[in-house]
């Protein structure tokens, strides 16, 4: 079984609901970090990660610029910045334009993950309504690394699973209420 | 080694050849930038000028002027506002003004100006609390010449006016926005007062010294960009750029926490990332407001 090191999620419209069924299933001592892009309006507070801190045994928290990414955290990009990894597996932020009409862009994380951890990345895409998550999928399985999307039928909205399932040859489909315990399993090397 | 992992272990060789390149050739140092920002912008212009690879990048850096300024711009990220996050400067006006107003004289420096946005708003927010052009000079400093050019010129789209307008208020503004501007049927040319009291210069946070004693720094949105052994660097320039309690104003996803200057400045915002240099024991007594 290969040994994954860190893990990426793209998720938009339908995501508040489908991270609260997922993350809750990742265990506290996850071997790896986990970086999130959920598409959010600029000027949302930090709502989201109060709400899942309160149902996780994972940490969870705002990605900070320059923070290392340890084992057992999931980091949320802050709404309006980039979220990327550098080479050292230090977080970095930036206010470059949006791509794919956002900001933060899943593609751009997935992108930046997918050259440090190459065969070593997990990268999932779940329910949303655009098709950024796509190009960067692809990116990751390039580059080595496992793909996993969302079964469309159990996404809020499809079109993201739909695009990235169009975009790439992805090695698991998963629904909605086995796919924490799936990358739990995952992450475990099990 | 899997074959991706060579060509992005050759890739990144011919990056760092192409970085080393520009700074010999033309002084730019972008050697310490964050690599993973520095790497999109570069495979985004790559991919827009149809280059194969960065070797070919690094030949038109050194042949091609216009190919080298649009990658400078490309490279910088000027994305700025008038008055970005409001609630920023409404803490300016209440916690760090009334300090600065103690002074006979203030020198403000805004580090990595842009197109000037945040240089006027100050400009603004100093004369709306009393700050007369005797008793000011502000600095506006960028690596980038076509960016200063612009920031001088003070022009801006008409769109974005309603945007400002609205930050204006929220923060704190107390007259009406638009005595600060002259509307034609494309643009604004942004007025304010204190205007003539600006300095715009080239200077380059990455290979530039200290110039002046400063009262206050703003820069915003800059240190992202920069990887540590960089951010520690620029932060020691505006350490020892800043008088005994200057302040130091950073962007909202910057903080001092992860760099060697965490515990010589006090938090005077810590949502708006606004420090304060400390004072050494032997510069307590004499300049305590």
């Amino acid at each position: 079984m290969a040994n994954y090191r860190a893990m990426v999620i793209g998720v938009s419209a339908g995501g508040f609901k489908a991270l609260s069924v997922v993350l809750p299933q990742l265990q506290r001592e996850l071997p790896l970090p986990v970086l999130i892009v959920q598409h959010l309006s600029p000027v949302s507070d930090t709502y989201l990660v109060d709400h899942l801190r309160q149902r996780c045994a994972v940490k969870v928290k705002l990605a900070e610029d320059k923070e290392p990414a340890e084992a057992g955290v999931v980091y949320l990009a802050p709404p309006d910045y980039h979220l990327l990894i550098e080479a050292d597996y230090s977080l970095a932020l930036s206010l470059e334009n949006r791509v794919n009409y956002s900001r933060p862009s899943i593609d751009v994380l997935f992108a930046s993950a997918a050259e440090v951890f190459l065969e070593g990345l997990i990268g999932v895409v779940m329910t949303g309504a655009n098709a950024d998550g796509a190009e960067g999928l692809a990116r990751i399985q390039e580059c080595g690394g496992l793909t996993v999307v969302q079964a469309p039928e159990t996404a809020e909205v499809n079109i993201m699973p739909l695009a990235a399932l169009e975009a790439v040859a992805v090695d698991h489909i998963v629904p909605l209420d086995r796919l924490g315990r799936f990358l739990n399993m995952l992450a475990m090397g099990q | 080694m899997s074959d991706i992992a060579e060509r992005l272990e050759n890739e990144r060789i011919e990056i760092q050849l192409l970085l080393e390149g520009l700074f010999l050739k033309y002084g730019h140092d972008f050697r310490d930038y964050a690599g993973a920002h520095l790497k999109r912008r570069m495979e985004y212009r790559k991919l827009a000028e149809g280059l194969d690879n960065y070797a070919e990048m690094l030949h038109k850096i050194l042949y091609d002027q216009a190919f080298l300024q649009q990658l400078l711009l490309d490279l910088s990220i000027n994305i700025t506002e008038m008055f970005r996050d409001p609630w920023v400067y409404a803490k300016i006006r209440k916690a760090v003004v009334p300090h600065l107003k103690t002074y006979p004289f203030i020198r403000s420096w805004h580090a990595g100006c842009s197109t000037g946005q945040e240089v006027y708003s100050m400009c603004i927010l100093f004369h709306e609390e009393e700050v007369s052009g005797k008793r000011i000079q502000i600095y506006a400093t960028d690596f980038n010449d076509l960016v200063l050019d612009k920031a001088r010129q003070a022009i801006f789209p008409i769109e974005v006016v309603k945007e400002y307008t609205a930050n204006y208020q929220k923060a704190g503004g107390l007259s009406s926005f638009a005595e600060y501007y002259t509307a034609d049927y494309e643009s604004v040319k942004i007025n304010p007062p204190l205007r003539d009291r600006v300095l715009f210069s080239a200077h380059n946070l990455a290979t530039d010294g200290v110039f002046a004693e400063m009262n206050i720094i703003f820069c915003r949105n800059v240190l992202i960009y920069f990887n540590k052994e960089l951010q520690n660097k620029v932060m020691k320039l505006f350490y020892d750029s800043l008088c005994p309690g200057g302040f130091l104003c950073l962007g909202p996803k910057e903080s001092l926490r992860f760099t060697d200057y965490a515990d010589k400045f006090d938090i005077v915002g810590e949502k708006e990332r606004i420090y304060r240099k400390k004072r050494g024991l032997h510069q307590g007594l004499s300049n305590e407001q």
